[in-house]
This record gives structure tokens, C-alpha cells and sequence, in this order.
């Protein structure tokens, strides 16, 4: 039931994702086809070309899908966030099945047949046109039946490079682990995937019956085409509109930052293109700096850490100097930070903070020989992690850290299984569980603060970006954003709608 | 029509398959090759129609010699019926018969009533026949259909292969009777290839007898009946006696 109000709720939405998953599985199949079946001719042709052809293809399938897309981005004119890159990627995953069953179609054929075609007096290219290839067909057709299921199910993945599809939900809903969300987007795909195995399959059967003629043969074709061109055409029509584009990474926090700046920006009078919820830094770096991407929310410690390897300077002014010198050299313009400082912080119980006054870390000195601390089995080992706390600020806990999951030491801290944690300063459950962050006063913890990472010739195209940022320069406090993350993570809210709640309190 | 002149073929380095082969075929001649399996057979057919070429030697047609012929030109005025038939699996038995005329360029309206034509010819009706795929015949109805599609563009030269090699006695001698009867008014030449030497006694004019890749004798079915050459009597006794009230 909540799938169906999902749907109603986002109909637009969802239509508009269908429609591109569709566009890419056709024109990659459609590719594959157009490559794969000449291929497979050659190799049957020759089994040396053949080998080294399906050795290709062969190795072409094992890449993880993930793993591909990585590749491909950084290559020139194949790669960048978008839907090109997602359609190579496909194509190469779809031409193994087909290559395989074109080469398995012609080499089956009954001898007794070609022979006969050759002793009546057919040239090559009539044997292939006329006995060959109409023979083989069935086979083919297997394989572009398995090619496009295939298809279907990778197309998801594409959602992670910003190539749009049904995928978009599931990034979404994994990353704000709302189940409704991810089967909103993966009940179609499995769906799609089912009719176009049945569609195929009943294709298929005919044509091994022989109940094909050549004229229902170009009527599906030309019908394939149509429906091809009416949805690429709506999908350029679509792409052309957008003048900003606007990418963020994939976890709640980002998408809501995305969002938040594309309806500034729109407000602005700016068209904007959302490419959220895109794989992570490493894909969103890549995007502003080709030029897929206008703009995305960067953190200044992860900018300097993950994106030029240098160690990040404690003093928040200064790492914000830093990564702006270090991204100026490739053209990009670092703007003003928004306000919240997505950090580690040591937090503790709210009603153990307010019972006793808590307010900084070093107020926990007198108390940690009779508390339990718990944190990230990394954060215990790491030198600039637990180590390195209890010296910078003198602590003494009475027993050795416990080690446990992430994801879990919110909820031990809730429920007393431990008295103080270091998490994460944005996390939703701080306020959810009644827990308090304590100020970081000697800077152990390096800055996080959030920042807009615009491309600079988009910003000098386009004013209308740096007066539609200013308008969030320094209004996002941790406790905001918290609350922001709370209300899709927890509520369940829509993404667009608590962004549009934000804006209209800063007016 | 058809001439062998000293006609050596052998695959690469390997023994030869034919040597030493000398034959001629008049126009509208029937010869009838017999041979055990592997004694050369079909090579003589293939080295014809140009699909080999000998490696010694000469086949000459129409008096040009086969080096000197277009190999697609030749195989589309020389008909070919199969062995194992070779039907197109995909394609109707009206589609199948007219794949020659098609290739050769025909016009769609004089394809089909040649193909029914054709159809009449080998005793199938037309209407009821045409649309039908290969699978939906019975073996003598294929051999009719592969027999008309070797004679869909009136071949000078007819080539069969085993024509009649998978049907049971009766059809055969039913299909043999008509096919006696179309030669006789078509004139073709025709050389035909079996190891049955009852069939070549029945249909053909002459006999030639091949054994290892060499002509033994080539005569007229009375004269090799009396050869004493053992290689002949061989084929003879394996004849069945002579049919009689049983």
C-alpha cells in the first residue's frame, strides 16, 4: 500500500524514469545488435577472429558493473556522469550473449543447407542474406532476449553515474534505507525485465515455428524504431532544457544539499539539471572537473583529504584556504561554507549532558575514569582517531574502548550499553535519540565544513549561481541540517519537500 | 555437353580421389555413375558445377573448360538435386523452387508461374503444396520438391546426387518413372550418381562404373550387364535376383 501511494505521490517521477531506463536499455541493445551480430558473423567466418572476439566480450561481461563505470568515466568522449557513459557500459555487457548466439546460429546450420545454397549458385553475401542469417535468427533472438533482461537489472546501476533510470529510487531509497523507496524503483525494473523475456520469448517461438513472414518482421522493426525515437526524442527535448547541473553523492545528507541547491538556483530563475545521488566523491569530482557537473556540496576536509591526498589542516579557516587553492588550479571555485561541519564529535547521552552540565569535551575529564567509551573498530586503531582524542584532551576512561559497527554505536549509547561515543555531527539519530554533541574547543577532529564546489566558467556564464548560494552562505547549522536529515531519514519525508520547508524559513 | 579430359582431383597432398578420368556426356544424355561410397562420385559432380577444381586435367561445359567459367554463373544454370534434398528449412516449397529464378533476377510475376508450373510438373498441385514449409512433406514429396528447384531455370546440365537414395521401394520406382518421363521431354542432360546399380540400369543411357577413383568401363546398361571385369560383377551380384512371382 505504501508502494501505491509512492507511485501516485511521484508519478511524474516515475514515468520520467521508466522512460530513460527504457531509452537505455533499447539504444544499448540496439547497439550491442549492431555490433554484436557483424561480429559474430566474422566470427564464424574465421574461428581465430572468433576467438579473440568472444575472448573480448567474455572479459567485457566478468567486469563488475560498478567496476566498468568506473573506467569508463575518465575516458574522453565515452566517459563523464551522464547517460553516454551508462550506454557504453550496457552495450559492452550486451554484446557477449549476442556475439555468443550469432556465432552458435550459423555454426549449427544444417551442412546439407549451405551446400545446397552454394552448389544453386548463391554468392556469399546471398548465402548469409537469404539462408544463413534467416536460419540463425531464432538463436539470435536468444540472445537479444538475454542481452536486454540483462539490460534491464545493469541499467539500475546506471542511476550511480547520473544516467537517470529506474535505479534512481534504489540509490535513493539505500541511501536513506527506506524500503518502499528502493522496491518503488525495483519492482518496475523486475517487471520490465519479465516482459521483455516474455515479449522476446514469444518472438522467439514463432520464428523457430516459422510463422514469421518477412512483412510482420518489418512491422516490428518499424514499430521498435517508433517507440525508440518517440522516447529518445522525449529524452532530448528533456536534456536540453537544462542549464545547471546540479550532482551530489549518494547518501541522505548530499541528496538534501542537492536539492536545497537546485531550488535555490531555481529560484533564481536558473533551469537546473538534478544529478543526484551520483557514486560517491571520486564520481562527483570527475563530473566538475569535465564539465557533466556545474556544481555539488563538497566537505572541505574531505576535498582536501580524498581529492588531493594532503593532510588537512585542523584550523577550519585554513583548510577552506586550502582547498580552494588546490581546486583553483583546475578551475573550479570553492564558495562559501553553508555553515554546519560535517565532523566527527564525541556525544553523549542528553540527559547524562544536561544532568551534569556537559558542554565541551574537556568537561568529560573529571567523569571518563567511571565511563565506558565505544567507538568504530577504525577510529580505535587509527592514530588521528581514538589514540590521539584521549591524549590531545587528557582523558583517562576507566575501561578499554568496546569496538562496534558504525551504524550501531547510536543506538548503544541510547540504550547505555556504553556512556560516550564519537560519531557523526550531522547524524539524524542525535536528536532522535536524545543525544548531545560535545564541542571539539582544541580542534582535534579535522574540519568537514560544507561547501559549494562550482565549476568557474559555469559561474561566470551564470550569475544568477553565486547569488542563489549566497542566499545559504553560513544559514545551515549542524542542528539544522540535522533536523533535515531526520525528517527523510526518520519521517520518511519527501526530499523536495523538506528543502522547500528550509528555503521558505530563510525568507 | 559435359567432357572429362584426364581429370586428376586430389585434397592437397593426399592419394587421389579421381585420376586418369576420361568421359564424355552428350546433350540430353543420361549417365548414370556408379561406385561404392568414397569410389569419387560426388567429386565428379562437384568438379562439373565448379564447387572443386581438378587438380590435373580438364572439365570442359558447353566446350569452355571450368577454369574459364564464372563458378556462380555456372552453378546457377546447372541444376543440383541433393542427396539429403537440402531444402531451405525457413523458406515455403513455392520459395524454395523459385530461389534460382530469384537470384538470376526474375520478376516476381514470372517466379510464381514458373514455381507452379514446375510444381505440376513433379505431380504436386501447386494450391495445395506451395505454401507448405519442407517439414510438412513426406520424403518423396522432398525429393519431388528438390527435383524441381534443380530444374527451376531449364538447366542444360542436371546433376543428382543419390537422388532418390531415402524413400521407400515404392516411391522410388514412382519418382524414377516420372523423373524418366520429365527427361524424355525436357531433354537435359543429366549425370546421376548412385551406388545402386538397379537404378542406373533404369534411368540412364550409359553406365559408367568408377572403383577407386579410376573408370572401369562406361557403356550402354546391356554392355556393362555382360562385363566379365570383377570389379563390375561385383555391383551386378549384389543386384537382387531378378523379381519374379513369389
Amino acid at each position: 500500500m505504501t508502494l501505491l501511494r509512492f507511485w501516485q505521490a511521484h508519478s511524474a517521477e516515475l514515468l520520467t524514469l521508466l522512460r530513460q531506463h527504457l531509452v537505455l536499455v533499447l539504444l544499448s541493445t540496439t547497439a550491442a545488435v549492431t555490433i554484436g551480430v557483424p561480429a559474430g558473423i566474422m566470427a564464424a567466418r574465421r574461428p581465430s577472429t572468433g576467438r579473440a572476439i568472444l575472448g573480448f566480450a567474455n572479459v567485457a561481461q566478468t567486469i563488475p558493473s560498478l567496476a566498468l563505470l568506473g573506467f569508463l568515466l575518465p575516458l574522453p568522449f565515452i566517459g563523464g556522469i551522464g547517460p553516454r557513459t551508462a550506454l557504453v557500459a550496457l552495450t559492452l555487457y550486451a554484446l557477449l550473449p549476442i556475439v555468443r548466439t550469432t556465432v552458435t546460429g550459423l555454426t549449427t546450420i544444417d551442412r546439407s543447407i549451405i551446400e545446397a545454397g552454394v552448389a544453386m549458385g548463391m554468392t556469399g553475401r546471398q548465402l548469409l542474406l537469404i539462408v544463413e542469417l534467416p536460419l540463425a535468427l531464432p538463436q539470435i533472438v536468444t540472445g537479444v532476449r538475454v542481452a536486454s533482461v540483462i539490460g534491464v537489472g545493469t541499467a539500475t546501476i546506471a542511476a550511480a553515474i547520473g544516467a537517470g533510470g529506474l535505479g534512481e529510487y534504489i540509490f535513493r531509497g539505500l541511501a536513506m534505507a527506506d524500503t518502499t523507496t528502493i522496491l518503488a524503483g525495483a519492482v518496475p525494473a523486475a517487471v520490465l525485465a519479465l516482459l521483455a523475456d516474455s515479449a522476446l520469448a514469444v518472438a522467439e517461438r514463432r520464428l523457430r515455428r516459422g510463422q514469421v513472414t518477412r512483412r510482420s518482421m518489418i512491422g516490428v522493426g518499424i514499430a521498435a524504431a517508433l517507440l525508440l525515437a518517440v522516447l529518445a526524442g522525449g529524452a532530448v527535448i528533456s536534456g536540453r532544457r537544462s542549464t545547471v547541473v546540479v550532482g551530489s553523492k549518494n547518501f541522505t545528507e548530499q541528496v538534501i544539499l542537492g536539492e536545497l541547491l537546485a531550488q535555490a538556483l531555481e529560484g533564481e530563475g536558473i533551469r537546473v539539471d538534478r544529478k543526484l545521488n551520483l557514486g560517491g566523491t571520486f564520481v562527483c569530482d570527475r563530473g566538475i572537473r569535465s564539465g557533466d557537473l556545474d556544481i555539488y556540496i563538497e566537505y572541505t576536509g574531505t576535498a582536501v583529504s580524498a581529492v588531493f591526498h594532503e593532510d588537512v589542516p585542523h584550523d577550519p579557516q585554513e583548510a577552506l584556504t586550502r582547498a580552494r587553492t588546490l581546486y583553483a588550479r583546475g578551475q573550479v571555485s570553492v564558495l562559501d561554507p553553508l555553515g554546519f561541519n560535517n565532523t566527527f564529535t564525541v556525544l553523549v547521552r542528553g540527559t547524562d549532558a544536561r544532568a551534569r552540565g556537559l558542554r565541551t569535551i574537556d568537561d568529560l575529564r573529571p567523569l571518563a575514569p567511571g565511563w565506558k567509551p565505544g567507538f568504530g573498530h577504525e577510529f580505535i586503531q587509527r592514530q588521528d582517531g581514538y589514540p590521539g582524542l584521549i591524549g590531545a584532551y587528557g582523558l583517562t576512561f576507566g575501561t578499554q574502548p568496546r569496538g562496534m559497527e558504525l551504524s550501531l554505536i547510536y543506538r548503544a549509547l541510547a540504550e547505555k550499553q556504553v556512556d560516550v561515543i564519537a560519531g557523526d555531527a550531522t547524524s539524524a539519530l542525535i536528536d532522535a535519540l536524545d543525544l548531545a554533541p560535545l564541542e571539539d574547543t582544541r580542534r582535534y577532529f579535522p574540519p568537514y565544513d560544507a561547501v559549494p564546489v562550482v565549476r568557474t566558467p559555469a559561474l561566470l556564464r551564470e550569475p544568477g549561481i553565486g547569488r542563489a548560494v549566497a542566499t545559504l552562505a553560513g544559514r545551515v547549522t549542524d542542528a539544522e541540517m540535522r533536523a533535515m536529515n531526520a525528517a527523510v531519514d526518520i519521517e520518511h519525508r519527501d526530499v523536495r519537500e523538506v528543502a522547500r520547508a528550509f528555503l521558505q524559513r530563510l525568507k | 555437353m559435359v567432357r572429362f579430359e584426364k581429370v586428376r582431383f586430389a585434397y592437397g597432398g593426399r592419394p587421389a580421389i579421381l585420376d586418369e578420368l576420361d568421359l564424355v556426356i552428350a546433350p540430353g544424355e543420361v549417365l548414370a555413375v556408379v561406385g561404392r561410397s568414397g569410389a569419387g562420385k560426388t567429386t565428379i559432380l562437384k568438379l562439373v558445377n565448379r564447387l572443386l577444381l581438378p587438380s590435373a586435367g580438364q572439365v570442359f561445359v558447353e566446350g569452355r573448360g571450368t577454369r574459364e567459367w564464372d563458378g556462380i554463373r555456372l552453378r546457377r544454370q546447372t541444376g543440383y538435386a541433393f542427396q539429403d534434398v537440402g531444402l531451405f528449412p525457413h523458406l515455403t516449397v513455392a520459395a524454395n523452387i523459385g530461389v534460382v529464378p530469384r537470384l538470376e533476377g526474375w520478376p516476381a510475376e514470372r517466379v510464381e508461374p514458373r514455381v507452379a508450373e514446375l510444381l505440376a510438373l513433379v505431380g504436386l498441385p501447386p494450391a495445395e503444396y506451395g505454401q507448405r514449409l519442407p517439414a510438412e512433406l513426406s520424403g518423396g514429396q522432398r525429393q519431388r520438391v528438390g527435383l524441381a528447384r534443380a530444374l527451376a531455370v531449364d538447366p542444360k546440365v542436371l546433376l543428382m546426387d543419390e537422388p532418390f537414395g531415402a524413400l521407400d521401394p515404392i516411391t522410388r520406382s514412382e519418382v524414377r518413372t516420372e523423373f524418366t518421363q520429365l527427361q524424355r521431354r525436357l531433354k537435359t542432360t543429366v549425370i546421376i550418381v548412385t551406388h545402386d546399380m538397379g537404378e542406373a540400369f533404369s534411368l540412364a543411357h550409359r553406365v559408367a562404373v568408377l572403383d577407386a577413383g579410376r573408370l572401369v568401363v562406361c557403356d550402354t546398361p546391356a554392355a556393362v550387364a555382360a562385363s566379365q571385369d570383377p570389379r563390375v560383377r561385383a555391383f551386378l551380384e549384389a543386384l537382387p535376383p531378378v523379381p519374379g512371382p513369389q
